[in-house]
C-alpha cells in the first residue's frame, strides 16, 4: 500500500465519524493553544521587562547611597551612622573616569504645582542637561534643560506632557511661569509623550535644575547618579571606576551601590524565560491529555470496526499495515489539531494584546516547535496500543464481528 | 494445487476443547466447482477459513500452487491473499463509508497499484457487472443483489486463482440469488477455481464435485461426471 493511499485511506475514515474527529481534534488544539498563549504571555512579559530597561537608557550605570548587604544591620548602623549622602561635587568626581562618557544626578520629591487656580501635586525631577541623553527622552516642544554649571539654581522646568496638557490645554506653555513649591518657574520645554517607563510616568512629571531642586526640597543630597558608560564593554570599567572614585571621597568607606544595568536585566531574562518555560510545560501536560483521549477514542474505534479490519485482512492487508493506517490517522487528526491549535493560540494572543496593549504578547518559535512535535508525538504514541490491538486481531473472529 | 493434509484445527473455548476439522486430506484442481455441505457445526466454514489462509491449522501442512504456505508469516500470508485468493461473504462486508467503486477499488489499493490502473480496471470490472450507474453509490443505497455483485467484483479484481464463497446467496432472495451465482459460475470459464459453502442441496448440487461434512470429517466427496 502506498503511502499517499495510505494517508488518504486514513482521512476517508476520519471523514467517515465526524463527531468523533471534531472532538478529538479539539481536545488537541486546545492542548496546543494552552502552550501558544501562556508561553506567548511568559514571553511577553520577559519582552516587557527587557524593553523596560532599554527605555531607561542604554549602557547604564547607578549609582545610589547606601550599601545593599544581606545582612540585615549595614556596618553604618552599627557604629550609630546613616550611609553618607551622595552630593553634587561626588556626581561630577565620576566625570574623572575615562569608561564614563556622561552623567545624570537625580533628586526626586513631590511639591505642588500650580498655575492661576489650577494647582496639583506632582513629582519634580532635578537633573541636569544629560539626563536627556542618559534616560533616551525625547523633547516635543521648546528646549531641556539648559548645560551650564551645574551649581546654578535656575528657575526654568521641563513639563511632561500630561502636566502641560492638564495646566495649559492646548495654550502655548513654553516660556509662560508657574508656581512649583515657594518658586516661580519657567516653561522652557515640553516633553513629548512617552508612556510609562520602569513605574515612572515621564508624562507626569516636572523636570528642574538639580540645583533648584536641592533649594526647592531644602536638601544636598543625590536620589542617585545615572552614568552613562562610553560603551558597552566599558560597563564593567565604569561601575568598577564609580565604585573607587566614591570610596575615595567617602574616605574609604564604602557606602554606595552600583548596580549595571546589564545584571539586573539578565536576571529577569533568566526568571522569566524559566517562568515561560515552566508555565508551557504545564500547559504541554494538557497535550498528554489530549493523547490520552485520542487512545481512548481510538481504542473504541477499533472496536466499532472490527469486521472492517478484518475485511482489510480478508484482502490482503497485513498487520503493519493496519497499523500504519491507524498511525495515519493518529497523525493527520495531531497535524490538523496543531494546526487548529495554532490559529486559536495565536488568535487568543492578539486577543490578549488588544487588552493589554503594553504587553508585548508573542509566542516564543521554540514553544510553538515544540507544541506541535508534542502534539504529533503524543497523539502517534498513544495511537501505538490500539493500533496494535487492530493489527492483532484475529481476521475470522473479526469478521464475525467478534 | 490446492492440497490439505492431515490438517486439524481445535479450538479451545473455555477450558473445553473443539475439534472444528479432523484430519482432512483435500485435493482441488485447478479450474474446479465445488460444493462443501453439511449442517451448521460440521466445519465447513472453519474449511473455508482454513482454505482463504485467515486460519491456521493446529497441525497438518496446506499446499498452495506446489508451495507450503502454513509457515509463511502473517505478511507473506496476506500477500497470497491479496493476490491469489477472493472472498465472497454472506453478509458482503461492504465498507459503508466508501462508494462502490472505491469498495471494488480496495484491495488494488492494498497491493499499492497505481491510481490509474486501479481506476480503469474498476471500470471495466463495474461494466462487466452491469453496475457502471451505481458506481458512485454507498452500500446502503444498493439492494442486496448490487451489493453482493459489488462484492464480487471486489473478489476478483485481483484476478485471484480460488474463489472461496460462504453461504453467497444466505443473505438474499431466491430469484437474485440464482443471479448472483450464475454470475460466479461464469467466472469458472475464466479457469478460476470456486469454492461454495452452502446449507442448501439445490445450490451444493449445481457444483461438479460435492464435499458433504460432519463433525469436522469429508464424508462424501462425490464428482458428478458429464
Amino acid at each position: 500500500m502506498k503511502l499517499a493511499d495510505t494517508f488518504q485511506f486514513a482521512f476517508g475514515s476520519l471523514r467517515g465519524s465526524p463527531t468523533r474527529t471534531l472532538l478529538m481534534m479539539l481536545a488537541m488544539s486546545i492542548g496546543v493553544a494552552a502552550v501558544v498563549v501562556l508561553t506567548a504571555l511568559g514571553e511577553g512579559a520577559r519582552r516587557y521587562v527587557v524593553n523596560q530597561f532599554s527605555t531607561l537608557g542604554t549602557n547604564l550605570v547607578i549609582v545610589l547611597p547606601g550599601r545593599t548587604e544581606t545582612a540585615g544591620i549595614g556596618p553604618g548602623l552599627m557604629s550609630g551612622q546613616t550611609p553618607r549622602d551622595i552630593t553634587l561635587d561626588d556626581a561630577q568626581a565620576l566625570l574623572r573616569s575615562r569608561a564614563i562618557k556622561r552623567i545624570a544626578p537625580l533628586t526626586v520629591g513631590s511639591a505642588a504645582l500650580s498655575r492661576g487656580a489650577l494647582n496639583r501635586e506632582v513629582v519634580v525631577l532635578g537633573s541636569t542637561s544629560d539626563l536627556l541623553e542618559v534616560r533616551h527622552m525625547s523633547i516635543g516642544i521648546g528646549k531641556f534643560l539648559p548645560a551650564g554649571d551645574i551649581n546654578d539654581g535656575l528657575s526654568v522646568c521641563v513639563l511632561g506632557n500630561q502636566m502641560k496638557q492638564e495646566l495649559f490645554g492646548n495654550e502655548q506653555a513654553v516660556g509662560q511661569w508657574v508656581r512649583l513649591g515657594d518658586r516661580r518657574f519657567r516653561v522652557i520645554g515640553v516633553l513629548a509623550s512617552q508612556g510609562e517607563s520602569m513605574g515612572m510616568r515621564t508624562d507626569e512629571l516636572v523636570i528642574i535644575p538639580v540645583a533648584s531642586a536641592h533649594q526647592l526640597f531644602n536638601t544636598s543630597s543625590l536620589f542617585r547618579i545615572l552614568v552613562e558608560a562610553k560603551s558597552r564593554d566599558y560597563i564593567e570599567q565604569a561601575k568598577h571606576d564609580a565604585e573607587e572614585i566614591m570610596v575615595q571621597r567617602h574616605s574609604g568607606e564604602r557606602d554606595v551601590t552600583v548596580i549595571t544595568q546589564d545584571a539586573v536585566l539578565a536576571t529577569f531574562d533568566r526568571i522569566l524565560t524559566t517562568l515561560t518555560m515552566a508555565v508551557g510545560g504545564i500547559a504541554a501536560i494538557s497535550l498528554a491529555v489530549a493523547g490520552v483521549l485520542i487512545m481512548n477514542v481510538m481504542l473504541i474505534a477499533v472496536a466499532q470496526r472490527v469486521k472492517e479490519i478484518g475485511l482489510l485482512k480478508a484482502l490482503g492487508a497485513p498487520g503493519k499495515q493496519i497499523r500504519m493506517l491507524f498511525f495515519a490517522e493518529a497523525a493527520l487528526l495531531s497535524t490538523a489539531g496543531s494546526v487548529a491549535g495554532l490559529v486559536l493560540g495565536y488568535a487568543g494572543s492578539m486577543i490578549i494584546g488588544q487588552i493589554y496593549p503594553t504587553l508585548p504578547v508573542s509566542p516564543p518559535w521554540w514553544a510553538v516547535l515544540a507544541a506541535c512535535f508534542t502534539a504529533l508525538g503524543t497523539g502517534i504514541l498513544f495511537s501505538v496500543w490500539p493500533a496494535r490491538r487492530a493489527a492483532k486481531l484475529d481476521p475470522v473472529a473479526a469478521l464475525a464481528g467478534r | 494445487m490446492i492440497e490439505l493434509q492431515n490438517v486439524c484445527r481445535i479450538f479451545t473455548v473455555g477450558d473445553q476443547q473443539v475439534t472444528a476439522l479432523r484430519d482432512i486430506n483435500l485435493r482441488l484442481d485447478a479450474g474446479e466447482y465445488i460444493s462443501i455441505m453439511g449442517p451448521s457445526g460440521s466445519g465447513k466454514s472453519t474449511m473455508l477459513n482454513m482454505l482463504g489462509l485467515l486460519d491456521r491449522p493446529t497441525s497438518g501442512t496446506y499446499l498452495l500452487d506446489g508451495g507450503n504456505v502454513t509457515d509463511l508469516n502473517d505478511e507473506q500470508q496476506a500477500r497470497v491473499r491479496r493476490e491469489k485468493i477472493g472472498f465472497v461473504f454472506q453478509s458482503f462486508h461492504l465498507v459503508p463509508r466508501l462508494t462502490a467503486a472505491q469498495n471494488v477499488e480496495l484491495p488494488m489499493i492494498l497491493a499499492g497499484i497505481p491510481a490509474e490502473e486501479r481506476k480503469a480496471r474498476v471500470q471495466v470490472l463495474m461494466q462487466n457487472y452491469g453496475l457502471s450507474d451505481r458506481a458512485d453509490h454507498k452500500p446502503d443505497q444498493l439492494s442486496g443483489g448490487q451489493r453482493q455483485r459489488v462484492a464480487i467484483a471486489r473478489a476478483t479484481v485481483m484476478n485471484p486463482t480460488v474463489l472461496l464463497a460462504d453461504e453467497p446467496t444466505g443473505n438474499l432472495d431466491r430469484t437474485t440469488g440464482w443471479e448472483v451465482l450464475k454470475l460466479l459460475e461464469g467466472l469458472l470459464e475464466q479457469g478460476i477455481t470456486l469454492v461454495v459453502v452452502t446449507h442448501d442441496a439445490e445450490i451444493g448440487a449445481r457444483a461438479q464435485r460435492r464435499i458433504h461434512m460432519l463433525d469436522g470429517r469429508i464424508v462424501s466427496d462425490e464428482q458428478r461426471t458429464k
